[in-house]
């Protein structure tokens, strides 16, 4: 006999007041106000009660770099920022290239136990962009992977871009492109413009994640296969992803955090914590990505959780490894920049962090809304509440927050996977 | 002035105290005794993970003008390459007890990454940081140009200098657009499109792509270095269409207004930006400039390590 939960006193994302009982790894009934006996009460007052959020790109280190992070601490950071499902990307050592890497991600995923870990395959073999990797065995293994994407790399080679969005359409999967043409980004630093200019950091124009995004958009077209594009940061690939869906095409685009809030500026103090890829933009892309998310031009937000260990970030810009941490900030982020701006309401954030990515994931068992006998995903956020980012205080194994020390409005109060109750805030 | 990382931390008044005070220090360089007590006792590194081995000597040289001990920390090899990081060398450094750390490196604000951690508590001199300044260059091209263009102590109201070349890679040119631009000089960028930043015309410069349009108007001219791997990168055709557009020749040399002068950081390239008969002609000032390179580094070490102590030595 699990644990019965009644959230009690919480909004819903559709704006009415309401408690919800969760038993059994169910949503068992919704209402004005429960009964509480037999049930532990989870106070939620002042609260917003969403589904359980679904990440499309996470990067979990393991295997290869477990002092970065691993499938556990991943899930413990995870639930911590209201996750109920994560998608491992393929870029660790081994690559996720074969159904063994997989299906171990996997299975490290269901021991942790706090969130559904699904694997993204690579599209090609040690994401080289050359040949393409096991997609089937991938598709049909344990892991049941449904997302294939080089991450850090991009398939560059139309080709092989090409038979990718082709061949898996028998999977009903989708390619997730990282969108960066490699000769006009080769050692770029951070976003080309005034800045990068300043203080004599290598640039990466907007035009080189532009024109990945136009072509793929046209490949994918040309052969009815879905393609997602990963962390679109710039006013111009919003553009060509407005254009595209008008035109009633099959694409999908994703925002982090981040790119809805940081800018370039940040690169003048050559503080490395702020070294990501793809790199910050300007604040008109940034009001560009935000406006995209409401008008869901973009589809989702994903957090692009790229641990790293101290050493590789404690160092000169150009040496540093790009990425920042996501997951436990995303929530909040997302609450700063859209709620609190006034561009969007918790139900377009319920779609945009939970629905979308669990229908462009196949992830069949996530992104239900919350209603009597859906999957006891549920994430409590308090959105007025505020803390303190501390790095020292992470789920994470690493600590590149590049909000240590900032004061962000959106607590996260409880975590619920599967009914059981994953994270609880000040437990 | 705790550290001298960028022009940009610099105020106008604190950029004219360095070039007014490497005035008065130049006659110790002129006199016969070569030395001043002043900075005896205080240890000095020279971190040069990158080679230059003129911008380190005119360091050292300036550094022992002012009776420091020196220690020259070549980490060229060493840092990156041999897997020490930054941070070690900097800890190593402090544990050795450095009053100031001179640091020259390929990666652009590793000056600045040095100040900004905990590492070390000395004082910390960009002797160039990969693709974004290099202070110390542009105050000694300042006071060259001041010497022969300008008076004492004013600053370069009117003047009018062209930097010709590859601005895009250049912490020379960064470092000298800011410096001279504060004090009041005019300056023209001439480089082919290749080379310029994305977004340049927001520099308060004028820019040009044709050389012999603004040579004739200029008071100074500064050819860049180029660097060959530039043409393998395509930023031009081939090094004789590079000199054709934009090398400092004979016939460019007749075309400048008569007191006009022509610097150059080095090393030269002679035979690509600037002919042989240019360097050596009687308009070049590059040989002061490494004069005065020393006199400006004394300045500099001397603000920064002496602070408030009076500078008084008799001549």
């Amino acid at each position: 006999m699990t644990e019965k939960y009644l959230i009690q006193g919480g909004v819903l994302a559709n704006g009415t007041q309401s408690d919800v009982a969760i038993a059994d790894g169910v949503i068992t009934q919704v209402g004005g106000t429960l009964d509480a006996s037999g049930y532990t009460v989870i106070n939620a007052r002042g609260s917003i009660v969403l589904p359980g959020l679904v990440d499309l790109h996470t990067h979990l280190r393991e295997p290869g770099k477990e002092d970065a992070e691993t499938v556990l601490s991943g899930s413990k950071a995870a639930a911590k920022g209201g996750f109920v499902a994560i998608s491992a990307m393929a870029n660790t050592t081994p690559v996720a290239d074969t159904a063994g890497v997989v299906e171990q991600v996997f299975r490290l995923g269901q021991e942790a136990g706090l969130v559904d870990v699904f694997p993204i395959g690579a599209v090609t073999q040690g994401l080289l962009g050359e040949n393409l990797s096991d997609i089937g065995a991938m598709a049909d293994s344990a892991a049941r992977v449904r997302i294939f994407s080089d991450d850090g790399n991009c398939v560059s080679d139309p080709l092989v871009m090409r038979r990718a969005l082709e061949y898996v359409k028998k999977f009903d999967a989708v390619i997730a492109q990282h969108a960066q043409e490699p000769r006009l980004t080769r050692g770029a630093q951070m976003n080309e413009g005034l800045v990068s200019s300043q203080i004599g950091l290598k640039g990466w124009p907007a035009i080189a994640e532009e024109a990945i995004i136009a072509r793929d958009i046209l490949l994918a077209d040309h052969v009815q296969a879905r393609l997602h594009i990963c962390h679109v940061t710039t006013a111009g690939g919003v553009e060509i992803i407005r254009w595209a869906k008008s035109r009633g095409m099959s694409v999908t685009a994703e925002v982090t955090p981040h790119h809805l809030l940081l800018t370039d500026e940040l690169a003048r103090s050559y503080n490395p914590i702020y070294k990501v890829n793809p790199p910050l933009r300007t604040e008109k892309d940034v009001m560009a990505l935000r406006e995209a998310l409401a008008d869901g031009t973009i589809d989702i937000v994903a957090t692009d959780h790229a641990p790293h260990a101290t050493e590789t970030k404690e160092c000169e810009w150009q040496e540093a490894s790009f990425g920042m941490l996501g997951l436990e900030t995303a929530l909040s982020i997302v609450n700063l920049t859209m709620i609190q701006s006034g561009l969007t309401d918790w139900s377009t954030i319920a779609t945009r962090m939970s629905a979308t990515p669990a229908a462009i994931g196949r992830y069949v068992n996530h992104g239900k809304d919350i209603s009597v006998g859906n999957p006891g995903h549920v994430t409590v956020i308090n959105p007025t509440a505020t803390y303190r980012v501390d790095r020292d205080l992470v789920a994470s194994k690493s600590r590149n927050t590049p909000f240590h020390g900032t004061e962000l409005p959106g607590v996260v109060g409880a975590t619920f996977y599967n009914g059981a109750l994953t994270y609880r805030a000040g437990a | 002035m705790r550290h001298l990382l960028s022009i940009a931390d610099l105020s106008k008044i604190e950029a004219l105290s360095i070039l007014n005070t490497a005035e008065t220090l130049s006659r110790v360089s002129d006199g016969p005794m070569k030395k001043l007590p002043t900075l005896r006792g205080r240890t000095i590194v020279n971190l040069f993970a990158e080679d230059s081995t003129r911008t380190r000597i005119s360091f050292e040289a300036a550094a022992k003008r002012l009776s420091a001990d020196v220690i020259n920390f070549s980490a060229k090899g060493s840092s990156v390459s041999k897997g020490e990081s930054l941070k070690d060398t900097a800890q190593t450094l402090q544990a050795m007890g450095a009053d100031a750390v001179i640091i020259r490196h390929s990666a652009s604000g590793a000056a600045q990454t040095l100040a900004d951690n905990q590492w070390m508590s000395g004082s910390v001199i960009n002797a160039g940081d990969g693709t974004h300044e290099h202070p110390s260059q542009a105050l000694l091209d300042a006071f060259t140009i001041r010497k022969h263009l300008g008076h004492d102590g004013d600053d370069l109201t009117g003047i009018r200098v062209a930097i010709i070349g590859d601005i895009l890679h250049s912490r020379v040119a960064r470092s000298n657009v800011l410096l001279l631009t504060m004090l009041g000089a005019h300056v023209t960028l001439v480089a082919p499109p290749t080379l310029l930043p994305v977004g340049v015309e927001s520099w308060p410069v004028t820019i040009s792509y044709d050389f012999d349009q603004v040579i004739e108007s200029v008071d100074a001219v500064m050819m860049l270095r180029i660097q060959l791997e530039r043409m393998s990168e395509m930023f031009f055709p081939n090094a004789r269409e590079y000199s054709r557009y934009f090398g400092l020749n004979k016939d460019r040399l007749a075309k400048m207004k008569a007191n006009a002068i022509v610097l150059h950081p080095g090393p030269m390239n002679r035979g690509l930006e600037i002919t042989a008969d240019s360097a050596d002609s009687a308009r070049s000032v590059i040989l002061e400039q490494v004069t005065n390179g020393v006199s400006v580094r004394m300045a500099i070490l001397y603000l920064l390590l002496a602070g408030s102590q009076e500078l008084e030595f008799s001549l």
